[in-house]
């Protein structure tokens, strides 16, 4: 079974329609690319699928793990394996960002019927992963994102993707304002964490990041559809030619 | 004086109330001449103005003669059942160790009280036992720093029955913390308590006033407390109004704070169903730093104004003011803060902020920020927000599995743990974030 079927989505938001029937597959342990211009709708189907308020469908379906993803809040759609690593991370005054991971890591486990985690086993696995992305333990001390430069807010969402495991993570353009060896780290986080069970959705703008994090298929997005699939090799062909074709074929 | 005050007004039933309670009194109430004339031109004031309403500006969101409507007869001495129940009071600060001080309707009640074996330089007594004596320094101090012309004020005067007269002597520093518990009993009453606290120059201490009662009863409570700062000293002040759902609560704090010296006060405003905080802080010397916070959490249809003057006399002082309040429900939530600036107080560094977050569309919250600035080489702001919670925020909490409602807890907790973080004793910070949560875990 899929792990992920969207069928002819359509979705906007405050009214206008941005995704105009969008068919997407992702079988278990698949990473897919979606790359596409400025205003395809990328960010949106991101958003759609983690439950953001105001974006909400218009017809078509999504099935995650066989269920209708539309019964669900965005906190069971988390709990159920859904991860979004955001293109712009909010900062949230006031919460240490310990607490927010065990607040989340907890919320899940507890929701799924598993126990929570013990003190000493969360600091060493939260520890460990830091260590591993390179993520200051000082940072987890502040509050959650405040003061945080932008690529250590994107290294900070691999951090929760790493401790949250979840079974797909759509990452919004996760590479946006990254330099080489924060994508580096990055790329070297997702790709650990890669396996038979682990399903990625990797939107992005440019191909670099797909250097790192290699897809087993390539979706071009173009005025909220998909209009070509391809391997690997789609994205070096969009890097060199650009997306003017694809948005022209829409449009004709 | 304004003109509407000569006009003869109707008294409403409560305003007759306490005249009556007042000349019933009188006679009885603790105090030699001087003392009873002072409660006399107090009463004075009362009976020319009347409740303040909302044509008074200071009172304009706080209507007194609307919202009192009946006044309770002054309370009576508390029987051994009042006690009995007054024993487990002073929960909420959880196992802050402190030296309780304890009142039963604004009564001191020493077999409740911790006032043996006082650290040096630490006295502790009963007010209405000082006027009875006719201790001295009270004829000096008392009336000396609250506001003769607020009507709450003339009226804590005019009825003043007992309260805490406390010194710290010069350069004492006091380590565990004093406690001083005011506790309704179950019977409606009205209770008028007065303290007189001195911390003298050098000394140190920290001093918690908590309010509390039963939720089933309208008592009404009105507190005062004058407090001064010698040169040099370090007084943390923490009043928690945790008054019953149905109680109404005035009190007013009065400062007079020395130089060189430093002065925090949190209120902590939960309980009670008409409240009234007033804070007149007078900064009379030079190079003292001031944190002066509070936290309102209110629901159903709570209303609770925190009313600030903060008056810079002398110069380089630094005042911080951080309000934050939660409005739930139709509750109603008010602050006011005025930052005076005398033309001497030069150097001064003050910086107001007060923000609101509310709940529900139904709740209500209403700022009133002011700067009074007469001096020209000053650093002074303030800002005022008043929102819902951030949607956003939510969002992103709720897109890594945390449930609706313990992500806007975790938001909540994080709005007021701002100004709660300004209280420097960490296990009052504890128990107060604790008080927060259960609030939270009651309204989920």
């Amino acid at each position: 079974m899929s792990l992920l079927e969207i069928e002819n989505l359509h979705a906007g938001i405050d009214g206008k329609e941005i995704l105009k029937g969008l068919d997407l597959t992702v079988n278990a342990g698949e990473v897919h690319a979606i790359m596409g211009p400025n205003g395809s709708g990328k960010s949106t189907l991101a958003y759609v699928l983690a439950g953001k308020q105001n974006y909400a469908p218009t017809a078509g379906e999504v099935r995650f793990d066989g269920l209708n993803l539309f019964d669900m809040e965005p906190d069971e759609r988390a709990a159920r394996g859904l991860f979004l690593a955001f293109q712009y991370p909010l900062e949230i005054p006031g919460v240490a960002t310990m607490t927010f991971l065990r607040t989340a890591l907890n919320a899940q486990r507890k929701k799924r019927g598993e126990a929570e985690l013990s003190t000493p086993e969360f600091l060493k696995k939260v520890r460990g992963l830091a260590k591993m992305l390179g993520v200051d333990q000082e940072m987890l001390r502040r509050a959650v994102n405040v003061g945080f430069s932008g690529g250590e807010k994107k290294r900070n969402e691999i951090l929760q993707m790493a401790l949250l495991e979840p079974r797909l993570a759509v990452l919004d353009e996760t590479d946006s304002g990254l330099d080489i060896d924060a994508l580096k780290i990055v790329a070297d986080g997702v790709n650990r964490l890669r396996g038979p069970g682990r399903s990625f959705v990797v939107i992005t703008h440019y191909q670099r990041l797909l250097n790192y994090i290699v897809p087993d298929l390539v979706h071009v997005l173009s005025k909220g559809r998909i209009v070509k699939t391809g391997g690997k090799e789609l994205a070096l062909e969009l890097e060199a030619r650009g997306y003017a074709e694809y948005q022209e074929e829409v449009a004709a | 004086m304004n003109a509407l005050a000569d006009v003869t007004v109707m008294k409403t039933a409560a305003e007759t109330a306490l005249a009556n309670a007042y000349s019933e009194a009188r006679a009885r109430l603790p105090g030699g001449d001087a003392i009873a004339a002072q409660r006399a031109a107090a009463f004075d004031i009362f009976a020319k103005q009347g409740l303040p309403h909302r044509r008074v500006e200071d009172w304009k969101y706080t209507d007194l003669r609307a919202l009192m409507r009946d006044a309770k007869p002054l309370a009576n001495p508390p029987d051994a059942a009042a006690k009995a129940r007054a024993g487990t009071a002073g929960s909420l600060l959880g196992d802050v160790e402190c030296r309780r001080i304890v009142f039963v309707d604004g009564a001191f009640v020493p077999e409740l009280s911790d006032t043996a074996a006082l650290e040096a330089g630490l006295t502790v007594g009963s007010l209405a036992a000082a006027l009875a004596d006719g201790v001295s320094t009270l004829a000096e101090k008392l009336g000396k720093l609250a506001p003769a012309s607020d009507v709450a004020v003339a009226l804590n005067t005019a009825l003043m029955g007992d309260g805490a007269v406390i010194r710290i002597g010069a350069g004492s520093t006091i380590e565990r913390p004093l406690h001083l518990i005011f506790v309704a009993s179950e019977k409606p009453a009205a209770s008028f308590v007065r303290s007189l606290v001195v911390v003298e120059r050098g000394a140190r201490v920290m001093l918690i006033e908590s309010h509390e009662g039963p939720a089933g009863s309208d008592y009404q409570v009105n507190a005062a407390l004058e407090l001064f700062v010698g040169d040099g000293a370090h007084v943390d002040h923490v009043k928690i109004i945790g008054e019953g759902a149905e109680a109404l609560h005035v009190s007013t704090l009065a400062a007079a704070i020395g130089a060189k010296a430093r002065f925090n006060t949190f209120t902590f405003t939960i309980g009670g169903a008409v409240v009234r905080n007033q804070l007149f802080l007078n900064f009379d010397g030079e190079d003292t730093v001031a944190g002066i916070r509070g936290a309102t959490l209110i629901k159903g249809r709570q209303h609770a104004d925190t009313t600030l003057v903060a008056n810079h006399i002398a110069r380089n002082c630094q005042s911080r003011e951080v309000f934050k309040s939660v409005l739930d429900d139709e509750a109603h939530g008010v602050f006011q803060g005025r930052i005076i600036v005398k033309p001497g107080a030069q150097q001064t560094d003050a910086k107001m902020m007060t923000r609101a977050l509310l709940l529900s569309e139904r709740a209500e919250a209403d700022n009133k920020p002011e700067l009074e600035i007469f001096a020209d080489d000053v650093q002074c702001g303030h800002g005022a927000t008043a929102g819902a919670l951030d949607r956003e925020l939510k969002f992103y909490l709720m897109a890594r599995g945390i449930p609706a409602a313990e992500a806007e807890a975790l938001l909540i907790q994080a709005f007021l743990g701002e100004a709660i973080e300004g209280i420097e004793h960490a296990g009052l910070r504890e128990a107060l974030m604790d008080s927060v949560s259960a609030w939270l875990r009651a309204r989920a």
